[in-house]
């Protein structure tokens, strides 16, 4: 891994997507409505996720982009009162079917959060768990295992160590990348971040957001946050939501400089949001 | 301004004044009732106490062994038997009914029984059990206890786990984990030292219970560890025997009283241990 290189906060510049044509769709979200109750948070949104590239949501607070995401991994099944409507295909299947196995979507469809969540054990068995569960693999094979996805999560130097002592022990920074090593740990093929970066520091969120460029080489990545440069930095494609409603989504590069709705263009120059 | 800034120091004075004059209050009533214990049962302690029967009136020596056994025999079959059924409801309570109906129902009656007097409880297994089995037993006396710990330990389950933050389940969740592991791997784990302090709550509640063992259990001056009869017990050997004139009665219900207490208290610092060092590892 390299060490993170900080100049005005990323080291990821603004890209425009290579090959546009060529990506395959991976995540197709058509027509999706959301209720919490009676009140409609999502309203008829439909666009794609292209496979290994970034897609940024962007938008003001309760515009409904995180509550997208979480209809990504059915994270939402665990509320009553919470409903989705409409069609989010993986890989062509449907994946708010009644027929989908939750839990077999979301070893699909990792995620890691706002605030870090390390489980309440060490750091080894915070990922050799979620392994676990779906596979039986000799002592030295989980050890391999565990030690790539440390080293995919950028922070095997930093933890080798100290293995078998308590994931609460790390830094903020150090417990998102080990959330961030969970959720590769079990091979997922999108990964679905929600705001990742938003309780860490400067250099912290630099290292994260490299990661993100790097994973985006395996993983079909989706990445909420409330920071605009961000999602310049590390997307490739980025959709505006606003009252839960899709305004616009593209191309990262066209979005942020020559945006085809009004209503993006005051809120990337910051006139509301 | 400088006159806001005065009085509102000056009403801080008064508010400090008065916690930490309720905080004295408090550990004074706690060491006035230890002091009274230690200096009247402390003489009564002998290795006697430890191995011999529990005497006849007016005579010399004696123990309280069979009291002690059975008193360990009834907590220890009340614990295994309550502690079960209330980890379970707490659990169904926080984790998977935490928005039906039945979990509002459930936590309401399940404070009245909280509150119920124990008294109450040892008149239900006596109609319960007792009257059906043709007399008193060891066994009437540990569902007894086992119904005091029900609730105890349902309460301090589902308020355990209910701390346990939500964020934590969803990322356990969002790896692909079923709720069964979520619950078993995750939650329990975050919740331990609550769930123990619980269980040992429950201990200490039931250990001292003499009501509902007086109408289930009652008492036995011999050697018997039978749950089908009357089983002797500390609780109910001390209400015998303190309220006799005989100074060797009196002496062994002071020794009681005091070894039922430094149990308690050495269960709780155990369980403070215990706490303390899952929370630094």
């Amino acid at each position: 891994m390299n060490a993170p290189t900080v100049n005005g906060g990323g080291s990821v510049a603004i890209q425009p997507p290579a090959d546009t044509a060529a990506r395959a769709v991976k995540v197709d979200i058509r027509k999706v409505d959301f209720f919490y109750g009676a009140n409609k948070a999502l309203k008829d949104i439909s666009l794609p996720l292209h496979e290994n590239e970034v897609t940024a949501f962007i938008g003001p607070s309760g515009c409904g982009k995180s509550t997208l995401l979480r209809v990504l991994n059915r994270m939402y099944d665990l509320y009553p009162n919470q409903r989705a409507e409409g069609e989010v295909l993986l890989d062509g299947e449907n994946i708010l079917s009644a027929k989908q196995d939750a839990n077999l979507l979301r070893s699909k469809v990792g995620m890691v959060f706002q605030k870090p969540t390390p489980f309440p054990m060490t750091i080894f068995e915070n990922i050799a768990f979620g392994i676990r569960l779906y596979d039986k693999p000799s002592k030295s094979e989980l050890e391999g295992r565990v030690e790539d996805a440390l080293r995919g999560a950028a922070l095997w130097n930093e933890v080798k160590d100290k293995l078998h002592t308590s994931g609460l022990g790390l830094s903020g920074g150090q417990q998102q990348r080990l959330c961030i090593a969970r959720t590769v740990a079990i091979q997922p093929e999108v990964i679905l971040f929600d705001e990742p970066c938003s309780a860490l520091d400067p250099i912290s969120t630099a290292k994260v957001e490299e990661l993100i460029d790097e994973l985006s080489a395996k993983y079909t990545i989706a990445i909420v946050t409330h920071n605009m440069q961000q999602a310049a930095r590390v997307s490739q494609y980025t959709a505006f939501m606003y009252l839960g409603e899709l305004i616009e989504y593209g191309p990262t590069n066209k979005l942020f400089t020559t945006p085809s709705d009004k209503k993006t263009q005051d809120y990337i120059t910051g006139r509301f949001g | 301004m400088a006159s806001l800034y005065h009085s509102r120091k000056r009403r801080n004075a008064i508010a400090m004044g008065l916690c930490v004059g309720a905080t004295g209050i408090g550990l004074a009533w706690l060491f006035v009732i230890l002091s009274t214990l230690l200096w009247n049962g402390a003489g009564g302690i002998n290795l006697a106490v430890f191995t011999q029967m529990t005497p006849p009136p007016n005579v010399h020596g004696g123990g309280l062994l069979n009291a002690i056994v059975g008193s360990l025999i009834m907590t220890t079959i009340g614990i295994a038997i309550g502690a079960p059924i209330g980890l379970f409801a707490g659990t169904y309570m926080a984790e998977y009914g935490r928005y039906e109906k039945l979990t509002t129902v459930t936590r309401f009656i399940n404070d009245i029984l909280l509150s119920a007097p124990s008294i109450i409880i040892g008149l239900f297994i006596y109609g319960a059990v007792v009257v059906p089995m043709h007399g008193f037993s060891g066994i009437a006396g540990a569902l007894a206890l086992a119904v005091i710990v029900i609730p105890v330990v349902v309460r301090t389950t589902e308020n355990m786990l209910l701390l346990v933050p939500q964020q934590l389940r969803e990322a356990a969740t969002g790896l692909g984990l079923p709720r069964s592991v979520v619950v078993q791997k995750v939650a329990y784990k975050a919740a331990k030292t609550g769930l123990i302090t619980g269980l040992l709550l429950a201990v200490a509640r039931i250990s001292g219970e003499t009501a509902p063992l007086l109408f289930t259990a009652l008492s036995n001056q011999f050697w018997s560890i039978d749950l089908t009869r009357e089983i002797a017990n500390l609780p109910v050997t001390i209400n015998n025997f303190i309220n006799n004139p005989d100074p060797n009665w009196k002496r062994l219900a002071w020794a009681g009283a005091l070894i039922i207490t430094f149990a308690v208290l050495a269960l709780n610092i155990a369980a403070r241990a215990i706490g303390s060092r899952s929370a630094t590892k």
